[in-house]
């Protein structure tokens, strides 16, 4: 048996090497005993799987990025809204006023203050100043005198720097009183100057050292 | 009216197809004369030959003629008109007397020499009985058969005479303009009795809610003006009567607005449409504009040619202070306006041209109350405007002559009073009752009565006399 495979290797050798020496077409190769078919899914799957892992990775990783901008963005949001919602509450602070005058007290001056350095923090802000009287003197005067008391609040601001085209004003007289009653406590409440935004009012910023 | 001569004859006949008869109306003089005006006959062939004195409120009775329901609607109608020109003092007949007016040829009573055209039976007038009832006057109105126009006589009680007749409109009950036509008979009344017209024919704007509404002299007519919705502001006529003025709010700004009453077109006075514009007002000759225009310099007056559409002018430059409630003097050449020059706002007058402005209405500096409001009389002798006192708004009267101003109200707030056409009486804002309504006072006899019901009402405007159509 030895004997037989030894000739038989030999002669393989010869043949092997006279075709060399003799320049003809090798022999095919043995083909292997297996489905390629079958390997090429195989591969293929494994591939797949290998790409949902990847993007199941990516995915998770970038979710989390997400969720972790979402809640940094929702932070900032929480805190935008709250300093804007603080501004306009500090933008909408009433003035209120004495009998018949339309003179800016000096209370009421550091009120009007807060709204310059809010005003000029944000430069795209408008907001328009509303003059208000109590129920005394006539109809017509406190069209007049409403007026006039929300002109006295828009002179603060304008003499102080900010443009006069960013504040409108108008005049609702005794038309819409704040609280009802006939006396100095209702009276009080209702000579006041209002104050709204007309723009630029999404998100305030609130000006250093408020 | 015309002057005829009748003695102890009434002539009336009843429509055929109206159903009306003849109202008689008795005037009485309540009280005897103390100084007496007499009024000298008027032109045009009217003569009014009876006397009348200021200050006195001679006695008056409407008595019913016929048993007709209209009739004793305008019987009605006229008592109350009568009654609210505070130049009569009512009276009631005895019970009975009211409707049993005695014919013509009944008992005591000669037959007529020239009966009546229409063949109807005639009333007469019971002259001895109203004279002992103290009565001045009779009136008689004769509605007619066929047409929209009727007879109005006045009888002389004490002279026992048909003193005058004239022919008004007089439409049918069924028709919008019925009660207008009687408001007219009852001003013809009082101007025959009186020699000055009454104030039935005219109306009064006021505000209510932002809505302005319309009300006659007599409490009738209460009703909406402009639209639903539409925020009105600071009323007032056109010299016509036959277009309102406002200002429509909306956002803060005011605009001025036309309305014309006859058609409900409404138009936007040019100049106005940005800004605060408020407390229009019409010249006497119905062309020009005077109101107050509130914007970012101020408060100041402007006028505009409304008739030529053009010529906006600026009547004050009030820098520092507020000027505002302008009203022309009746020939058209001054403008009273309310002004904070000198601190408190009080009365000033101007030239029409703005020109010549000074103080009108004299105040202590310091001492007396903000005054507000001024609108001038119809007959340019005075102004009425209100002032504080001690705290409350009343309504005052200046004498444009002598400027002595005088105080007519003293019962909670009273405030913009506007002047009846015959310039006696004012209607004012009161909430002497509790809630803001329009009363009317006599400043002659200083008698008040409330006009409105409503609540809340404010800044009333009194028309001028809707004056009567010329008979055919």
């Amino acid at each position: 048996m030895k004997l037989k495979f030894a000739l038989t290797l030999g002669v393989a050798v010869i043949v092997t090497a006279a075709a060399a020496a003799c320049g003809g077409p090798p022999p095919p190769p043995p083909q292997p005993a297996v489905d390629s078919a079958a390997i090429r899914d195989s591969i293929a799957r494994a591939r797949a799987d290998s790409i949902a892992r990847a993007r199941a990775r990516e995915d998770s990783i970038r979710r989390a990025r997400e969720r972790d901008e979402a809640m940094r963005r929702a932070r900032e949001d929480s805190v935008a809204r709250a300093t804007t919602a603080a501004v306009r509450a500090m933008l909408q602070a009433r003035v209120n006023f004495d009998f018949d005058r339309s003179n800016i007290r000096p209370g009421d001056a550091r009120v009007l203050d807060q709204k310059l350095a809010i005003l000029q923090a944000n430069p795209n802000l408008r907001i328009q100043i509303t003059g208000h009287c109590d129920e005394r003197g006539s109809d017509e005067y406190n069209m007049a005198l409403g007026n006039r008391r929300a002109l006295a609040a828009r002179a603060y601001l304008t003499d102080r720097g900010i443009a006069a085209d960013r504040i409108g004003t108008r005049s609702m007289g005794e038309r819409q009183p704040l609280a009802a009653g006939s006396n100095e406590t209702a009276w009080a409440q209702n000579r006041r100057d209002e104050f709204e935004i007309t723009a630029g009012g999404d998100r305030l910023v609130r000006p250093g050292g408020m | 009216m015309t002057a005829a001569a009748a003695p102890r004859r009434a002539s009336v006949h009843v429509g055929v197809g109206r159903a009306l008869g003849t109202l008689l109306t008795l005037a009485a003089l309540a009280h005897p004369a103390r100084a007496q005006d007499t009024v000298p006959p008027v032109e045009q062939g009217v003569r009014i030959g009876i006397t009348y004195t200021p200050g006195q409120r001679p006695g008056l009775l409407v008595l019913g003629g016929l048993r007709a329901a209209a009739l004793d609607s305008i019987r009605a109608i006229l008592e109350r008109d009568l009654d609210f020109s505070d130049r009569f003092e009512m009276i009631s007949l005895p019970a009975g007397e009211g409707l049993t007016l005695g014919m013509v040829g009944s008992a005591g009573e000669p037959a007529p020499a020239d009966p009546p055209a229409t063949g109807s039976p005639a009333p007469f007038v019971n002259y001895p009985l109203y004279a002992a009832l103290g009565a001045e006057f009779a009136v008689a109105v004769d509605p007619g058969a066929d047409s929209n126009w009727a007879a109005v006589s006045l009888y002389d009680v004490r002279g026992a005479g048909e003193r005058e007749r004239a022919r008004v409109l007089l439409r049918d009950p069924a028709d919008p303009e019925f009660r207008l036509d009687v408001h007219r008979v009852a001003d013809r009344l009082v101007q025959a009795a009186t020699g000055e017209p009454g104030i039935a024919a005219s109306g009064l704007l006021f505000l209510v809610r932002d809505r302005v509404y319309r009300i006659d002299p007599d409490r009738a007519g209460f009703a909406p003006v402009t639209p639903e919705g539409v925020s009105a502001f600071s009323p007032t006529w056109d010299p016509r009567g036959q277009r309102i003025v406002y200002s429509e709010l909306a956002e803060g700004w005011g605009r001025i607005v036309v309305h014309d009453l006859r058609t409900g077109a409404r138009s936007v006075v040019p100049p106005t449409t940005r800004y605060l514009n408020y407390t229009p007002v019409v010249s006497p000759a119905g062309r020009t504009l005077a109101y107050t225009r509130s914007d970012d310099e101020g408060t100041d007056i402007y006028t505009y040619n409304y008739a030529a559409n053009c010529c906006l002018e600026r009547l004050t430059v009030g820098r520092f202070s507020d000027n505002l409630s302008p009203t022309f003097s009746p020939d058209g050449r001054q403008v009273a306006f309310v002004s904070t020059r000198a601190g408190l706002p009080q009365i000033y007058v101007m030239a029409v041209d703005g020109t010549r402005q000074e103080l009108f209405a004299p105040f202590d500096y310091g001492v007396t109350g903000s005054s507000f409001a001024p609108e001038w009389s119809p007959d340019g002798t005075r102004i009425t405007f209100h002032r504080d006192v001690q705290g409350s708004p009343q309504v005052f009267i200046m004498d444009v002559r002598s400027r002595v101003v005088r105080q007519l109200t003293s019962a909670g707030r009273n405030e913009d009073a506007t002047w009846a056409p015959d310039g006696r009486h004012l209607a004012f804002v009161s909430d002497r009752t509790g809630t803001r309504q329009i009363w009317v006072i006599d400043i002659e006899t200083g008698r008040i009565r409330q006009l409105t019901t409503v609540g809340g009402a404010s800044l009333p405007a009194w028309s001028p006399r809707f004056t009567q159509p010329t008979p055919p």
